[in-house]
Formats: C-alpha cells, sequence, structure tokens
C-alpha cells in the first residue's frame, strides 16, 4: 500500500489540482508505470483479488454449462417477459464500455489533457464490458451454437437476414465496436510493448513483449503515421460509440410496445450510458491509485473531472425520466399513460423509485466540490450509480413486458437463482480480466505520459531539469 | 556499389528532444537523406526536420472508408431485394432507410481495420529483426534517449566524415550500427 496518500490539493495557485504531480523525468515515469508489470512479486492483495473473481468467473461457467445442457428455463424469462435478466445486463454491460471510448476518442479530439492518464485503463474496461455484454444475447439465443445465422453468409437455407430488424443492427453494431475497441486499445499498447521488451529482463518476458510489439522501435517516420492513424481512429469511434447504444435503443423504440416506443430513447440512452461508464471508471480509479500509489498520475483533478462528466451526464438522464413520464400523460394514449402508472405504483415500483433515489437524487450531491474532493464519496456515488443504472434498465424492459396490450398475456417476472449466478459470475469475470491486464500490460501510457510531460517542460509548468 | 561492407549506419545519442531536433536539422541541410530519428514518444517537429511531410495514411483509411459504404450497402441490397425479396406490408424491397445503420458500422468497421493493418503494412511491421537492435544502448529509445541514424545507403555518407560530422552535433555518443 501506499505510505501516505499524496494528493496534491494545493499544488498551483487557483487550487486547481495539476493532471500531473511535480518532479517527474521521461526516465521516471516510464519506470514508475512499467515496473508495475515487470516486478517480480505480485502482490498478495491483487492474488486475493484476483482468486474472489475468478472464483466468481467459475461460477458465471458452470452456470453456462448448466444452460447449455438444460436451456434457457433455467433462467426466470418466460412470455411475456421473454427479455429479462440478460437483456438487462446486456444494455448495462454495453452502456459501461462507452465511458472507455468516449475517454479515448472523443476528449482526445476535444484536447483534454487530463484523459492521457486514464484512457488506458478506461479501454480496457471497455473491451472487457463489451465482451460481457456480448455473453447475453448469446446465450439467450436458447440454441447458441447456431449463432452464425446472424451473419449474412450463403447458406444451403437459402435465406438471409433481415436487415430491416435492429436486432440484426445490434449485431453489426456490437460486434464492430468490439472490434474497433480492440484496434485502438493495441495500436495504443504498441509503443509502451516496446518499452516493456527494452526494459525486461527476463528472456520469456522480452520474447512474449517482442512478439507483441511487433519490432516497434520509435522511427520518427513510425511516429508520424502512428500519430495520424490514432488520431483518425479516434475521429472513427467517436461517431462510432454514439451509434452503438443509439442501436441499442432501437431495439427497444422500433418495438411498439407501450413505454419503449419512444424517440427520446437514443440520446437519453447514449447519455446513460456514459452515466454509468464513468461511474465504473471511478470504481475502477479510486482503489487502482490508492494501491499502486499513482496519486501522482491519476489525480483529484481526474476524479473531479469525472465527477462533473457524472453530474452533467446524470442530469440528461433525469431529464430523460421527466420526459418520458410527461409524454405517458401528455399524449393522452390510454397505454402510454397506464404503462407510465403502472411503472410507478404497479408490481415493480420499488425498483423504480430505487433507481429514481439512485440516478436522479443521489448524485446532486456531487454539486458540491468537497463531494468532487473525496474520493471515498466519489466511489461510493459511483456505486450507487452503478446501481441505479443496472435498475433503469430492468424497468425499462420489465414494466413494459410484463402489461401489453391484452390481460390476457400479462405475468409477471422473477429472476431465479441461475439469473443471478450468471449476472454476478460476469461481474467477477470483468474484474478477474481487470485483475490480470493491470498485471500483464502497463494501466497508464507510458508515451502518451511521456508526451505530456514535454509539453509541460515546454511551457515551463515542470522545472525540475531531466537528471541522470 | 557496398562501400561500407558490414556497416547499416551510424548511430548518435542525444541527451533531449530539442537537441535531436537540432542536430536532425543539420543533417538535413547537410544533404543527408537516408537517415531516420528514434524517440520514445512522438516529436511533433521531427518528421519535417527530416523532410517527411505527408503520409499516406488519411488517403488509406478514406479509401477504406468508401469501400465498406458501398460493400455495407450493395450487401443489404443484394441480400434483400435481388436473392431474398420479402414482402413486409407492402413497403418497398429497396427501404434504404433501415439500411443507414448497418452500412454506417461497416464504414466504419473497414476504414478502422484500413487504418491498422495500413499503418502495419506502411511501417513495415511486424519487424522482429533490425540491425539497430544490435546496439544495446538503443534499447533506451523507448524510454529516455533519443537518436538519430544515418544509413550506411546515403550517398553522401562515409565512415570517417560522416561520424565527424555526428560528433560535431554535441551527441553523448556516437556508435557504429553492424549490419
Amino acid at each position: 500500500m501506499a505510505p501516505e496518500p499524496k494528493d496534491h490539493k494545493h499544488e498551483i495557485g487557483d487550487g486547481v489540482p495539476p493532471v500531473m504531480g511535480p518532479g517527474y523525468t521521461f526516465r521516471s515515469v516510464s519506470e514508475k508505470i512499467s515496473s508495475i508489470t515487470l516486478a517480480r512479486q505480485t502482490p498478495r492483495a491483487w492474488w486475493l483479488g484476483f482468486a474472489v473473481t475468478f472464483a466468481f468467473t467459475m461460477m458465471m461457467l458452470y452456470t453456462i454449462l448448466y444452460l447449455l445442457f438444460e436451456g434457457v428455463g433455467i433462467w426466470g424469462i418466460n412470455v411475456p417477459v421473454a427479455w429479462g435478466f440478460a437483456i438487462v445486463n446486456f444494455v448495462w454491460w454495453i452502456g459501461i464500455g462507452h465511458a472507455g471510448t468516449l475517454i479515448s476518442a472523443i476528449l482526445l479530439l476535444l484536447h483534454q489533457k487530463w484523459r492521457t492518464s486514464i484512457n488506458r485503463f478506461a479501454e480496457a474496461m471497455t473491451l472487457f464490458a463489451v465482451a460481457n455484454a456480448g455473453l447475453f444475447p448469446l446465450f439467450h439465443m436458447g440454441r447458441p451454437w447456431f449463432f452464425y445465422w446472424l451473419l449474412p453468409y450463403p447458406n444451403t437455407m437459402r435465406v438471409w437476414p433481415q436487415f430491416r430488424s435492429p436486432l440484426v443492427w445490434d449485431v453489426f453494431a456490437v460486434s464492430t465496436y468490439g472490434t474497433v475497441s480492440l484496434l485502438f486499445w493495441y495500436v495504443g499498447l504498441i509503443p509502451d510493448l516496446a518499452t516493456l521488451r527494452d526494459r525486461a529482463r527476463n528472456r520469456f518476458v522480452q520474447i512474449i513483449y517482442g512478439i507483441m510489439a511487433m519490432g516497434w522501435r520509435g522511427s520518427a517516420y513510425h511516429w508520424k503515421r502512428y500519430e495520424m492513424t490514432y488520431l483518425i481512429l479516434a475521429a472513427l469511434a467517436t461517431p462510432l460509440v454514439l451509434s452503438v447504444h443509439t442501436v441499442v435503443s432501437f431495439d427497444f423504440a422500433v418495438a411498439i410496445l407501450p413505454g419503449w416506443h419512444s424517440t427520446i430513447f437514443p440520446p437519453y440512452f447514449v447519455a446513460g450510458a456514459i452515466y454509468s461508464g464513468f461511474a465504473m471508471v471511478l470504481v475502477l480509479a479510486i482503489p487502482l491509485r490508492t494501491f499502486y500509489g499513482l496519486q501522482d498520475f491519476i489525480t483529484l483533478k481526474h476524479l473531479q473531472n469525472m465527477g462533473k462528466v457524472m453530474l452533467a451526464t446524470g442530469l440528461i438522464v433525469a431529464y430523460g425520466y421527466g420526459i418520458e413520464a410527461f409524454m405517458g400523460f401528455y399524449s393522452g394514449n390510454i397505454y402510454e399513460k397506464f404503462s407510465q402508472v403502472n411503472r410507478m405504483f404497479g408490481p415493480y415500483a420499488t425498483s423504480y423509485w430505487a433507481l429514481i433515489f439512485c440516478n436522479v437524487v443521489a448524485i446532486q450531491v456531487l454539486w458540491f466540490k468537497s463531494v468532487r474532493d473525496n474520493p471515498p464519496w466519489l466511489f461510493l456515488v459511483s456505486l450507487i450509480v452503478l446501481v441505479g443504472m443496472w435498475l433503469e434498465r430492468y424497468v425499462i424492459v420489465v414494466t413494459s413486458l410484463h402489461r401489453d396490450y391484452l390481460p390476457s398475456s400479462w405475468g409477471n417476472y422473477s429472476p431465479t437463482v441461475w439469473d443471478w449466478t450468471m449476472f454476478l459470475g460476469t461481474i467477477g469475470f470483468f474484474f478477474a480480466l481487470m485483475f490480470l491486464f493491470i498485471r500483464l500490460l502497463p494501466m497508464i501510457s507510458i508515451s502518451e505520459m511521456q508526451t505530456l510531460l514535454a509539453e509541460s517542460k515546454e511551457k515551463g509548468e515542470v522545472t525540475t531539469e531531466e537528471k541522470r | 556499389m557496398e562501400t561500407n561492407p558490414g556497416l547499416y549506419g551510424l548511430l548518435a545519442e542525444f541527451d533531449n528532444p530539442a537537441t535531436l531536433v537540432q542536430a536532425t536539422r543539420s543533417a538535413y541541410e547537410a544533404g543527408y537523406r537516408r537517415m531516420d530519428a528514434y524517440a520514445p514518444f512522438p516529436i511533433e517537429e521531427l518528421p519535417d526536420a527530416l523532410g517527411f511531410h505527408r503520409t499516406r495514411m488519411p488517403l488509406l483509411i478514406l479509401i477504406g472508408g468508401i469501400v465498406g459504404a458501398l460493400s455495407g450497402f450493395a450487401l443489404q441490397y443484394y441480400c434483400a431485394v435481388i436473392s431474398y425479396p420479402i414482402n413486409v406490408a407492402g413497403r418497398p424491397l429497396n427501404s434504404w432507410p433501415s439500411w443507414i445503420p448497418v452500412t454506417f458500422e461497416l464504414t466504419v468497421l473497414i476504414a478502422s481495420l484500413t487504418a491498422v493493418f495500413g499503418l502495419l503494412a506502411l511501417c513495415g511491421l511486424p519487424m522482429p529483426y533490425h540491425p539497430l537492435f544490435h546496439v544495446p544502448r538503443f534499447s533506451r529509445a523507448s524510454r529516455d534517449a533519443f537518436f538519430l541514424c544515418i544509413e550506411s545507403t546515403d550517398p553522401r555518407f562515409e565512415r570517417t566524415s560522416t561520424r565527424d560530422f555526428l560528433a560535431g552535433l554535441s551527441p553523448r555518443e556516437v556508435t557504429e550500427v553492424p549490419q
């Protein structure tokens, strides 16, 4: 553990914490970040955390095995609520992934310097969240071994996917998103993998990082192409990330079910995605910086800014809830009105009011600077937001499905133990992958931190001289 | 025409980005062209100092994007209009508005794949072996050292005079890089 938290609250006159602590050189930045990966000793707490999350991963695999053996009937889904946890969790995980792309792509285009130290692990978070998200529709299919029927390929059945359906758009959106996130992440990693290759002393480690670095040698010609490629990839990922949750929301909005069939869905889903994603970044960043002593790289400035983004997107989401309720009554449509009343006062009213508390009421504390300055408080608020955003999807999926136009087809939904083992299992899987990532790859981009350092030196923000 | 057998080039090491850029400019002014500079992070002025002003990456990615858009739309048109037409409530078979999402996704996908594989192709990566890796100090190029290498294939390259020229640019040291 770090001996003392070193939060530079009062480093600069105007009270704004810097994006990087003082006194760093190109060498010390490189060594500080890469030594976490190259350390011979794995911290005991890492083993403990990995063991727990790995156990949850095994629980997920056991659930999947049982599901393949028995069928989706082990879950609580049935007519009329055929979507249940699988779709709730899918939307929740996909949403969490969005913050990673927002931080790495959109903030890059907007020249936000503070993104530099958090983009790498936020992108890793995106990848792992998308991987988890993909599991749910896959196993919800019932016969997952026929998943390739979703893809357009010439087949002996002489049929093609229905391209007018949002469910097919979803296949393309999510698989493109996963692929582009992986490419973006890997391209960003190449120079750092070269650093690890050159610093490693163990022959085996050198070979592994050497293969992954592909012979990168920092040539100026390569750097120029690299920077251009990285910028354009960011420009491509920016509309992509907005399109993915838009398409996910079309799964709902294109259906004619009351409570789903609404044009507010795309923007309100995208805002909700970024909202929950930033909450997850904070949940990961706050323990990481304390545990690995990275307060100089992930400073209070980062935490404050993420708190502000969370507040802003949270207010957009709150506006979405308001408009949904308003339109339910203003539309004059009895089904829409009923679905709103049923949401607020029906069998799932507890979930609805809990989500309003988590997503609308609880985040109001972020207006206070003292809360945004306080990592434990931010951590707590982020956890509440994650729960709230999960409840939001639960309420949207279940309340609209369980009461549709015909009272004869009404029913209720409750998850079974296998729904929970699958959901908690994916959370364990996500954190197990994060544990592996922080142990095996640099969790902060070394070359980008050095660029940031070079820029601050030019501006005289850093006074220390390079020492040998 | 091998005038310097067994030699890849001469490698000069510098303390910081500013001296490297300065040295590269001097080398360019002295007429050297077949050279490269190495740094642990991108330095904006460096490619210009080497005389490398434009990269073909944006053009490649644009072509990738156009190919993606056209093939994405063509795929859906073929499936829904030619190969497997289904009449859905009398709507036109060529219902293009509902094909925009997939067309967009494929545009981004093919453009991104072109970007990454194009980058690797133009940089000649993966390249597991390179003569520079013979120089032990070169391993610092990915950490905190800045290098300029004038290659022996440059017409003006001459073992001793080039060495003297590099030594005059206040490097930390100049090393010979074996082939």
